[in-house]
């Protein structure tokens, strides 16, 4: 009969926390299905471990927590799919020329730079699409940084990586980006 | 003394990219300035990184006034899994 203390109302739980949750994770992994895939993980998990929770935090917070062991999950996942083909474009020389630029991958120059600029949906939508081509992890990396301005020790946390490899990504992903800007935007 | 502040056009836009969050250290943006005066390349790429974040930061302004939310669907169909789910899950415990 002891466990009946810790029967939850399920359907509050979701009125009163879904919507953040799913907020949470969207910002984080940018697609609607997984976001909902991680949020009733979440909740599954909390209903497993309710009778671990000790009221120590608000029942929010230690929601939220399990969300973020879940996106770390998710993390660690895409980014063990070694030997994948990864889309990741290579810029620079290996060898002898080790660090230069790769001569057919050398910035063109953007001479309409300046009237291209003016914000408009058509931007948003380009730059929108040149972030999903990104291999999973570096979008993820560079929308939490880049477009949910998160701090780097955030992500750090949250990722588990350290900040040397979170610039190493962030550097990555804005050549590949500043590459598809340039052939489907400045100079198309 | 010089030769550790060389660095390769990898190491300068990497550094360059850093930069454009304001996170790059005094002696990584002395590396970075000289390595511009040979290599125009870079220049090149700091000049449209900075284009760049300019639009991403645009971007940024828009995306984060977008709440999501769940539909009434999904929630429905959340709150009958999780009832099963609480459900067996009683049971088992009994």
């Amino acid at each position: 009969m002891a466990e009946k203390k810790h029967t939850l109302d399920t359907s509050k739980w979701i009125d009163n926390y879904a919507d953040y949750l799913f907020n949470y994770a969207i910002s984080r992994v940018n697609n609607s299905d997984l976001a909902k895939d991680l949020v009733q993980e979440t909740f599954f998990a909390g209903l497993k471990s309710a009778k671990n929770f000790q009221g120590k935090a608000s029942e929010r917070t230690w929601l939220v927590s399990i969300l973020k062991r879940k996106i770390i999950d998710h993390y660690r996942k895409i980014n063990s799919k070694k030997g994948q083909a990864e889309v990741r474009m290579n810029f620079y020389n290996d060898g002898e020329n080790e660090g230069n630029w790769i001569e057919e991958r050398v910035p063109q120059s953007w001479d309409n730079a300046s009237e291209k600029k003016i914000e408009t949906e058509e931007l948003r939508t380009q730059i929108d699409i040149c972030i999903d081509k990104l291999p999973e992890k570096y979008g993820m990396v560079f929308r939490m940084k880049t477009i949910q301005e998160f701090e780097t020790e955030e992500i750090c946390k949250e990722l588990d990586i350290s900040a040397s490899n979170l610039w190493v990504m962030i550097h990555r992903a804005r050549t590949q980006l500043r590459k598809c800007m340039e052939d489907n935007w400045f100079n198309n | 003394m010089f030769k550790s502040l060389k660095i390769t056009c990898d190491e300068a836009t990497t550094i360059c990219d850093k930069n454009q969050y304001g996170e790059a250290s005094i002696i990584e943006l002395i590396k970075l300035n000289l390595h511009f005066v040979k290599c125009r390349i870079c220049a090149r790429y700091t000049k449209q990184n900075m284009t760049l974040t300019k639009l991403y930061k645009g971007h940024a302004s828009s995306c984060k006034e977008m709440k999501h939310c769940m539909s009434h669907d999904d929630k429905d169909a959340l709150k009958k899994a999780l009832q099963e789910g609480n459900k067996a899950f009683n049971e088992v415990g009994s």
